[in-house]
């Protein structure tokens, strides 16, 4: 008997108990189940949430296969066995040993990231006797794209766990969470081992080991050199391409944005959202550029470094396009009408860049920002409703008078 | 118990578990929140509260019948201001280490609504034996929440009960830290102290589904 068989004989007999729910996650995440419906009128549609969720998986792909190069590039590099690669399609960039490095860093992290999600998603499942739900697949990706490379399993199993229970199953599970899982692991990773998840040794592989001794390597971010008002070795098209040290996913701008081409074309992610972060983003950077060049700050300041950074050169570095594309789109935590996702949007962008420039504890604001607003979407709504009944109950005033 | 009647019994029983000032009333939370990333503080906060919350039920009980409605929230004030500044002092004098630690939140017991809450609800309308047992009660049923979140949060935030490493030293690397085990700076902070309480709240309800609110 075929495996498809087998589980669906599984789920005939165990149909009506506690398990039930278990073996129909499975027998539907492999399988087309065998029955059909016979009567009545059905809506056929061909996106529903399995394929939502896989099309977002999809277009975050190419950005963990190159999550997986560069780490082992600049694992590579900063050991100093290889040489620059000297733009994107470097000869020293796209090599077997950087990813073999890297798929040994990057994939016990996907694979931890899913086991315990999923584990997670199945038990509440059986305890509450609902079927599983598909949401944790995304958020499963998301999480090893944003953290660092060096990262111990049992941390991010922890906060898997976490994010997973606080974060969603107690809002009652996918589609009822307020705050998007995937940051409430970072921000928990973030909070619960600051020494692992920010600093200059945590981005390259094997810099944390070699902390302190004769071969220490370091690995600041664009963000903390600039934070330090150091000088940044990196060029831009560098931080374009993406071959900088960071998280895992987040450092090709370029891959980001044919991801998020892809979301758009396929209408699953909102482009009102993504281009209003970026706007918000750039006012922010704006105004501080204003700030400097009306000579308010004197070099000597601490957040001079960040705030004379040239306004759209915070698009590429840090991860506010990641966000914008991946993590503010999220439908479930983001505002619903369309006029309150510009709002929701620029509000991310300009408070990520505000984050981001003047907290110094905090070198990348974007989480803490999407997750704000994650809060406030709600409330945005309903403004943003009774704006338009307020209107519309004007016309009707005006009509009838 | 022979010393105390069924009814007594249930003033000190009640806060404990159905009854719980943090859990079920969700009172208090603010210095449940702030105090509790030690159990030391817990302990000595949910001491310092059951002194206050004992005597000050009494001496409300007993002034019940003088007390002109219209001016007793002023006079319940003065009775628990002049309970927390003797905890205040005497915790200044003996524990200074402790004082500095518990900082502004020994004189906040003042505005624990738990506090005004029992003066308000029970101890203006029975006699002093009830409301003592009733105060003894609720302090408690603070204390073990207390006690409980500062328990969890000491032990995963800093590795240590009452200020004693039990997990070993996270320098020298010594018992489980010598795994790579590394402890969880979140559950030092307030939010952590929310999700706790929040927890605890989830594990009391699911055993009893009756303190369910719909």
């Amino acid at each position: 008997m075929s495996l498809k068989s087998n589980l669906h004989t599984l789920k005939e007999k165990y149909k009506g108990t506690k398990m039930a729910p278990a073996f129909n996650a499975l027998h539907t995440f492999l399988y087309l189940p065998n029955e059909i419906t016979h009567n009545g009128t059905h809506i056929k549609a061909a996106d529903d949430l399995k394929r939502t969720m896989n099309t977002v998986i999809l277009a975050m792909v190419p950005c963990l296969i190159f999550g997986m190069f560069n780490a082992g590039y600049q694992h590579h590099l900063a050991l100093g066995t290889i040489e620059s690669a000297q733009g994107f399609l470097g000869a020293s960039f796209w090599t077997w040993s950087n990813l073999v490095v890297g798929m040994w860093k990057v994939l016990p992290l996907v694979v931890v990231s899913y086991g315990v999600g999923l584990a997670i998603e199945f038990l509440f499942a059986v305890i509450k006797g609902h079927e599983v739900e598909e949401g944790y697949l995304v958020t499963g990706m998301l999480v090893p794209l944003i953290v660092p490379i060096d990262l111990p399993l049992w941390m991010l199993a922890v906060a898997v766990a976490f994010g997973v229970v606080i974060g969603k199953e107690v809002f009652g599970g996918t589609g009822m969470n307020i705050l998007n899982p995937a940051l409430t692991i970072r921000a928990f990773l973030f909070f619960a081992y600051p020494t692992w998840m920010s600093g200059d040794k945590v981005w390259v592989h094997g810099a944390v080991e070699r902390a302190g001794t004769a071969d220490a390597i370091s690995g600041e971010t664009i963000l903390g050199s600039y934070a330090q008002s150091q000088e940044v070795v990196y060029s831009y098209a560098d931080m374009f391409f993406g071959i900088i040290p960071g998280s895992i996913g987040e450092t090709s701008k370029l891959l980001i944005i044919l991801g998020a081409l892809f979301l758009i074309f396929t209408k699953i992610g909102s482009w009102r959202i993504i281009v209003s972060t970026l706007i918000g983003a750039l006012t922010m950077g704006l105004v501080f550029n204003g700030v400097v060049d009306a000579g308010w700050i004197s070099s000597s300041s601490k957040f001079f470094g960040l705030m004379s950074v040239p306004f759209w050169q915070h698009l590429i570095i840090g991860s506010i396009l990641f966000g914008a594309v991946f993590m503010a789109t999220d439908p479930v935590t983001a505002a619903q009408t369309n006029k309150g996702k510009w709002i929701y949007g620029f509000l991310i962008g300009f408070i990520s860049i505000m984050i981001r420039v003047f907290n110094p504890a905090y070198p990348e604001g974007v989480f803490l920002a999407i997750l704000l607003m994650n809060v406030f979407a709600p409330t945005i709504d309903h403004y943003v409703v009774q704006g338009n009944v307020k209107k519309r109950l004007k016309r009707l005033k005006v009509k009838t008078t | 118990m022979g010393l105390l009647s069924k009814k007594d019994a249930k003033l000190i029983t009640d806060p404990l578990a159905d009854n719980n000032p943090i859990t079920i009333q969700v009172l208090g939370i603010c210095s449940a929140l702030a105090i509790t990333a030690e159990l030391k503080a817990s302990l000595v906060m949910g001491i310092a509260v059951l002194f206050v919350l004992g005597i000050g039920n009494v001496v409300i009980s007993l002034m019940r019948n003088i007390i002109p409605s219209k001016i007793r929230i002023i006079v319940q004030l003065i009775v628990v201001a002049s309970l927390v500044i003797i905890v205040d002092q005497v915790l200044k004098a003996y524990a200074y280490e402790l004082s500095k630690t518990l900082s502004v939140f020994v004189g906040l017991i003042i505005t624990n609504c738990i506090i005004m809450g029992r003066f308000e609800a029970f101890a203006l309308g029975n006699g002093p034996w009830k409301a003592f047992l009733d105060g003894i009660g609720n302090a408690l049923g603070y204390a073990v929440i207390l006690l409980i979140v500062g328990f969890f949060r000491e032990l995963l935030g800093s590795g240590t009960l009452f200020g004693i490493p039990v997990l070993g030293d996270p320098i020298e690397k010594t018992g489980l830290y010598s795994t790579g085990y590394e402890n969880n700076g979140f559950m030092l902070m307030p939010p952590m102290a929310l999700i706790i309480v929040g927890l605890i709240i989830w594990v009391q309800r699911s055993r009893n589904t009756s303190l369910i609110e719909h």
